[in-house]
């Protein structure tokens, strides 16, 4: 099958400053693809390539196996919803919503049936006749999503749709958007800084970080197996320790912390002793006990407690200089017998811990 | 939008003592120079004239109907349209159109060249813009005239290219006067313009070709419609004073260019005048451009709903 979006070695240049390098991957036919990255990361960019508002310094843009890269925008069969949905001022919803039909040529019977077909699809019956400013921001947002799936594009570019909605708001849409997904069969390109949303939203996620791909893989994957420490910071909440390899056994590594203790964590690659590393554990799959736990498990001494709600999160000092974050949800352990200051051991979940080289 | 919120009010309260009070030196200026003179000229037109300038104390309506009416409405033969001062009038508004289009064509890709700089230099080009105010209108009209004669430097520098055979005949004529009032007003157009071009938010434009439009018709049918406030205040800024100008069509026009500017000019000047008669004419030239006015703010209110 061709890939609806195949980049390789697609570079981008602003004067001096390196916006984007080296960037070659694949976007499959009818998916959910989110692109995931600190602001100026080269996320944007990378989307402004694909629509062609902005020119590559080098490489190729392929939209299902055919070359785009030298093509203005108006001559791509992709379409965009902008971040603050650049709706025009001065036309209806209606209008809007046919506006790409119209520059299409398509007939105006034709436009007529398309455009109320997107208004109901966006349910804004009632609104078809109002100018985007007398409209929330929620409707907003439908009107930008109906104008640029009227034309049906092969692949939607979507540049931070959410980010300007309030967060109930939010949430709702982006279950509408992967439903709206899934029963059109477009390929999406979601532009995203929000790793909830990527999580929650996408087949795949690409991870990036100053100008480059980190990582690409499922929700699961980018989260269990990050890539590298930006990825694993990035992406939820994580303890991060130095730590070098004593004892390889596959990909099962036994590591020596700062402090003399060791983990057993699982590794990407294949490791030599004495590389060196960092260990990634994330917080919810640690647990501290006042008494030493069966297995393995490190010493320390308890610091403040914060209550979330559903979780209590607890500071571990390990020694001077090592502390770790433990998530443990709240009515299944004591939390209430552990006071500041109390010796403690913390033990971590079978096979959480992951040995990263960078 | 935000009425009424917290810090807000507190700040435009500091100065809610005062405040009714802030409009009034615009109030007297305006009452003073603007209004009297207005109502003064009004009352003028209706009077009866005195050979020597100045007027009579009284009743007439011999100045509209000497502008209107050839021999008079109340005089014996049957009246007949007096078509000299009404064509005065419909050339000035020809030519004060024709300056309006000149400055809209130049001053538009002017304003939206300016509007697309970076910020930095945008100041640095506006500040250009209005570099011919600081020499006097009077000075620079002159020098155009000295510019376009039948011997000056344009025609001598395109008979030395060899572009024409004999001097073209510039001055004196219909376009050199509509030259003149374009080179007198054309800021009037560049910065309304560009204060709209600026705060366009040039994602639309990104929008539209996104939606394949293509270059010519998204300034078309999405940035001209939306700079259209701007436009229109450039164009008015720009025929309303040309429409009542006399500098520019007494120095580059002829005889035959004689606008009403001119005409309102000649009566109130010297002793030949008849100063019931330019009231009147200006109460006509008044009326038409609130007329104008009329239109644009019934229009601005149609697409403000």
């Amino acid at each position: 099958m061709t890939p609806a979006i195949s980049l390789s070695q697609v570079r981008k240049d602003f004067g001096k400053f390196i916006a984007l390098s080296d960037v070659t991957f694949d976007i499959s036919d009818n998916e959910f693809f989110t692109l995931l990255g600190p602001s100026g990361c080269g996320k944007t960019t990378l989307l402004r390539l694909i629509a062609g508002f902005e020119d590559t310094s080098a490489g190729t843009i392929h939209l299902y196996g055919e070359e785009i890269e030298n093509l203005p925008p108006d001559k791509r069969p992709v379409n965009t919803v902008f971040q603050n949905y650049a709706l025009f001022p001065h036309m209806n919803v209606a209008q809007n919503i046919g506006f790409a039909l119209k520059m299409l040529g398509w007939s105006t019977d034709e436009i007529t049936s398309r455009v109320d077909e997107m208004i109901d699809m966006v349910r804004l019956g009632e609104f078809a006749h109002r100018k985007p400013s007398q409209l929330s921001g929620g409707q907003q947002q439908r009107v930008a999503l109906a104008r640029a799936m009227a034309p049906r594009p092969k692949v939607l570019l979507l540049d931070e749709p959410l980010s300007a909605l309030d967060l109930k708001l939010r949430q709702q849409m982006r279950g509408e958007l992967k439903t709206l997904q899934r029963e059109t069969g477009i390929t999406f390109i979601f532009v995203t800084h929000d790793q909830e949303e990527a999580l929650s939203m996408s087949d795949r996620i690409a991870v990036m970080s100053a100008g480059k791909l980190q990582q690409i893989g499922s929700p699961n994957e980018i989260y269990e197996f990050p890539a590298n420490r930006f990825v694993a910071d990035f992406i939820g909440e994580t303890n991060l320790i130095d730590a070098s390899v004593t004892q390889v056994s596959g990909r099962r590594v036994t590591c020596k912390l700062a402090d003399g203790e060791t983990i057993t964590a699982l590794a990407h690659q294949d490791l030599q002793i004495g590389a060196a590393g960092i260990v990634s554990v994330r917080p919810e799959s640690l647990s501290v006990t006042p008494t030493a736990p069966m297995g393995q498990s490190l010493t320390g001494t308890l610091g403040d407690a914060v209550y979330l709600g559903t979780d209590t999160q607890f500071t571990v000092h390990l020694d001077q200089s090592l502390e770790l974050k433990v998530r443990m949800q709240n009515g299944v352990t004591d939390g209430a017998k552990l006071t500041a200051g109390d010796p403690v051991f913390v033990s971590i979940a079978d096979g959480a811990a992951r040995f990263l080289v960078d | 939008m935000a009425a009424g919120t917290g810090s807000g009010k507190t700040i435009s309260a500091t100065f809610s003592p005062v405040r009714h009070w802030l409009l009034m030196p615009s109030w007297l200026v305006i009452g003073f120079f603007l209004l009297i003179p207005v109502v003064l000229m009004l009352i003028y037109s209706f009077l009866t004239k005195e050979f020597r300038g100045g007027v009579i104390w009284d009743f007439s309506l011999a100045a509209y109907d000497q502008f209107i009416f050839d021999r008079g409405l109340f005089g014996d033969d049957p009246p007949r349209i007096e078509w000299a001062y009404i064509s005065i009038f419909l050339r000035s508004i020809g030519q004060a159109m024709g300056a309006t289009v000149l400055c809209l064509l130049i001053g538009f890709p002017t304003a939206y060249f300016i509007a697309t700089r970076p910020a930095k230099t945008r100041a640095i080009w506006l500040f250009l813009v209005t570099i011919p105010y600081w020499v006097n209108l009077l000075i620079r009209t002159v020098s155009m005239k000295f510019l376009i004669r039948d011997n000056g430097p344009l025609n001598e520098a395109m008979l030395g290219l060899g572009l024409i055979d004999a001097p073209l005949q510039l001055i004196n004529t219909n376009f050199a006067v509509q030259l003149g009032l374009f080179y007198s007003y054309l800021p009037f157009m560049v910065l309304p313009i560009y204060a709209s071009v600026e705060r366009y938010n040039f994602a639309f434009s990104e929008a539209a070709a996104d939606l394949y439009a293509p270059k010519w018709t998204i300034l078309r049918r999405i940035v001209l419609p939306i700079v259209k406030p701007g436009i229109i205040a450039g164009c008015i800024l720009v025929f309303v004073p040309s429409l009542g100008a006399f500098l520019a069509p007494d120095l580059l026009g002829g005889a035959k260019t004689f606008m009403i500017g001119s005409l309102i000019e000649e009566q109130f000047k010297g002793n030949a005048g008849n100063w019931p008669f330019g009231a009147a004419a200006s109460m006509i030239l008044l009326s038409m451009v609130l007329i104008v006015l009329m239109f644009y703010a019934r229009a601005q209110s149609r697409d403000q709903t």
